[in-house]
């Protein structure tokens, strides 16, 4: 058997139905073979875009998403799509095709180390030597990527290799000695944990984006409900909470909810759950943890001590973890029910900053843009967000409500990702609305997606906030250089509902909540993906903010 | 702070790159290195000497230990541990008494004199890093011309506990 058929064999074994790619010289061969399989290939335009499809599949589907590109510039071309899944721990499986392995360092034709090139943002890469190895690194691969901290795996096939036959077997284990996913979490850990959440005066949750990789949302729910303690989230892990909860108060960090930013500097003990307290998140390292104490939850041992120092730590899979701190609570009668000062003091903030919070007041203010997108679409709809300010809009004006439902690109923060994540999600999940929350900005660096989208049947809805500038950095310089305003000025080029309507698209232009609410329920009925542009001012800005390298206590909250 | 982390990881091409492609990435610092296989040819040892506070080496073993071609990550107690350092140095000398008098301090460090010529010889020193920079405070009033230092390798004392 080929190196090639044995790919698809093993793709097919680990329950592969869909690929996104591009072929090209290098890859020929398994393109052939993609052709005979029952795998789907879903044509993209560039290749940046198959691997952020992959990663809203991955996201999705809790499996890797598989994205295919040919050696040289295809498999570069990816590489903003892998250190963007990498980033934010997504399960992914990136296949390349390498010249072959005779030539090899000799600067052949489209030939890039990608193996070198993509080290610090896999979490591990193969390329393998001979056919025969082809199926136990798909394994491997699999194996590797979706289990503890998911991550992106490459492999990257050499084309001699794709082509050779050998005697093939394909393992139905696989054992990597340097690689332990699996750790129990230590149950004297979580009994400490338990003990000093109940002697803490003001305690609260911080939820990161492991609850949501982990899918531990109704354990989460019911250990704060046990403790009727407030939950915030890290904006990854919006959404890993119901934020119509009464408990709920969002998200905390550079563009948190006053609420949150405000209860998370009064708490005095956290149960961080999945988090990495990133900068975005808690700020300035050393004011977060002053006078805080810390139990950290996270499958990823590298992950304790690293920005923040814990009191308590459980290493172990969240949804695991938590399940035993559940029962250990249930086992000890732990129900609070009776309103503590601090519960009393959490209510009256987010009661006041949900009533006081001053919000742009012009007709299509972000705000209002927002809520207005979230009274149309259903609970079960998916939403992921491109970069910048909309997508922290989205995090102030745009409630979650059911868990698992909504996607960015948190870490990396990279432009251009939610379009095409969208569509990998909408191939997850059919049947579920799929709506990327956009700025033209972002959208205009993967828009020609909406090739794929069109072709292949995959109707999702850009809902493009758009104010014309690259926002964010347009706040920026307004903030933080006196309004030098320098490369942010997009000029309304190009024109989006003439875009949706080049690529066989629905383009509506919408320029009141009215016509928001309608073209939303239009887009929600249509079979082609639908660009809903909405002009903006492009002077507001995000707020509340905490500038970099401060405190969450030092939040400037709009005037 | 100084510390010795003895690394045990699958012998395989690439693998030395990744590990110092991690020190590069996270900012940290590689301050010795020795790289040679073991006793089972499917392992390399690397022994890797760092500086930086407890929470940094503390983060430096947790990422070594994270990366998936490694086997085993292990902190070297200095005072539980033989290491040792090997260095060959090229001296000149501007008269042949010179040549004596530094065979006679390479004598007293317990160096291995090698290549003795009219102007010049090479010594090989074995010991632990204070040593080393002792004999080389007592040979800087001659010509170091040339110097080789392969890094600290190291092993912990007693017998070894089968996990």
């Amino acid at each position: 058997m080929s190196g090639s058929k044995a790919l698809m064999d093993a793709l097919e074994l680990e329950g592969a139905k869909t690929v996104f790619g591009i072929p090209g010289g290098a890859n020929l061969p398994m393109y052939d073979e993609l052709f005979k399989s029952n795998i789907r290939h879903i044509l993209v335009r560039h290749e940046q875009s198959a691997a952020h499809m992959a990663d809203g599949f991955g996201r999705v589907s809790r499996k890797p998403g598989i994205c295919f590109a040919t050696s040289g510039p295809g498999a570069t071309n990816l590489i903003t799509g892998i250190a963007t899944a990498h980033a934010d721990s997504s399960p992914m499986i990136a296949v390349t095709g390498q010249v072959p392995i005779s030539m090899i360092g000799k600067d052949a034709f489209q030939e890039s180390d990608i193996i070198g090139i993509s080290n610090p943002v896999v979490k591990y890469a193969f390329q393998p030597k001979t056919p025969s190895e082809v199926p136990e690194v798909v394994k491997k691969a699999f194996y590797i990527s979706s289990t503890g901290r998911p991550g992106p795996v490459l492999i990257d096939v050499p084309k001699d290799v794709q082509q050779n036959e050998e005697e093939m077997n394909f393992p139905d284990v696989v054992k990597i000695r340097g690689y332990h996913p699996w750790t129990d979490p230590d149950i004297t850990q979580i009994q400490r944990a338990i003990e000093i959440l109940l002697k803490a005066e003001r305690p609260i949750i911080l939820a990161g984006g492991g609850v949501i990789i982990s899918g531990a949302f109704a354990e989460l729910q019911t250990i704060a409900e046990l403790l009727m303690i407030p939950v915030v989230t890290t904006f990854k892990g919006k959404g890993s909470f119901p934020e119509n909860h009464i408990l709920s108060l969002g998200p905390i960090g550079m563009h948190g909810h006053a609420e949150a930013n405000k209860m998370m500097v009064e708490a005095d003990c956290v149960l961080a759950i999945g988090t990495r307290f990133s900068d975005r998140s808690v700020g300035k390292f050393e004011d977060f943890e002053k006078n805080l104490s810390i139990i950290h939850m996270d499958v990823d041992p590298a992950e304790i001590g690293k920005n923040q120092t814990a009191s308590v730590a459980v290493v172990g899979d969240v949804q695991a973890s938590l399940r035993i701190m559940v029962k250990m609570m249930i086992q000890k009668a732990i129900k609070k029910t009776e309103k503590t000062k601090w519960m009393k003091r959490v209510e009256e903030t987010k009661e006041y900053w949900q009533k006081n919070l001053k919000i742009h007041q012009g007709d299509l203010g972000a705000a209002k843009v927002l809520r207005k997108l979230r009274e149309v679409l259903p609970h079960k709809a998916i939403t992921t967000t491109e970069v910048g300010q909309h997508q922290m809009w989205t995090s102030l004006f745009y409630n979650v409500i059911q868990p698992g439902t909504f996607f960015s690109s948190t870490g990396l923060g990279t432009m251009g990702w939610g379009f095409p994540a969208a569509i990998g999600a909408k191939v997850a999940k059919p049947d579920v609305p799929v709506v990327d929350i956009a700025g033209e900005g972002s959208f205009n660096m993967t828009e020609n997606s909406l090739a794929v989208s069109v072709l292949e049947n995959i109707p999702v809805i850009v809902f493009v906030m758009n104010n014309q500038s690259l926002g964010m950095v347009a706040q920026w310089q307004r903030t933080f250089y006196d309004r030098r305003m320098i490369g942010i000025d997009l000029k309304g080029c190009p024109d989006y509902v003439k875009i949706a309507e080049a690529y066989g698209a629905q383009g509506i232009r919408a320029e009141s909540l009215d016509e928001i609410g309608k073209a939303v329920k239009i887009a929600l009925k249509s079979d082609v993906a639908t660009v809903i542009d909405i002009p903006i001012d492009p002077e507001e800005d995000v707020l509340p903010f905490v500038a970099p390298g401060t405190a969450l206590k030092d939040m400037v909250l709009p005037s | 702070m100084w510390a010795i982390l003895s690394v045990l990881v699958e012998n395989k091409p690439g693998v030395l790159f990744k590990i110092t492609n991690l020190f590069r990435s996270k900012n940290f610092n590689i301050d010795s290195i020795s790289v040679g296989v073991t006793e089972n040819p499917e392992f390399s040892k690397m022994t890797i000497t760092t500086i930086g506070d407890e929470k940094r080496v503390a983060q430096i073993i947790k990422q070594l230990n994270k990366l998936i071609d490694t086997v085993e990550v292990k902190r070297l107690d200095e005072k539980m541990t033989v290491y040792r350092e090997l260095v060959l140095m090229k001296i000149k000398a501007s008269k042949p008494s010179e040549i004596t008098e530094i065979m006679n301090l390479a004598n007293a460090f317990e160096c291995k004199i090698h290549d003795v010529r009219q102007s010049s010889i090479i010594v090989e020193i074995t010991a632990t890093p204070d040593k080393i920079d002792a004999f080389t405070d007592m040979v800087k009033n001659y010509k170091i011309t040339d110097i080789a230092r392969t890094g600290i390798t190291a092993l912990a004392r007693g017998v070894n506990h089968e996990s």
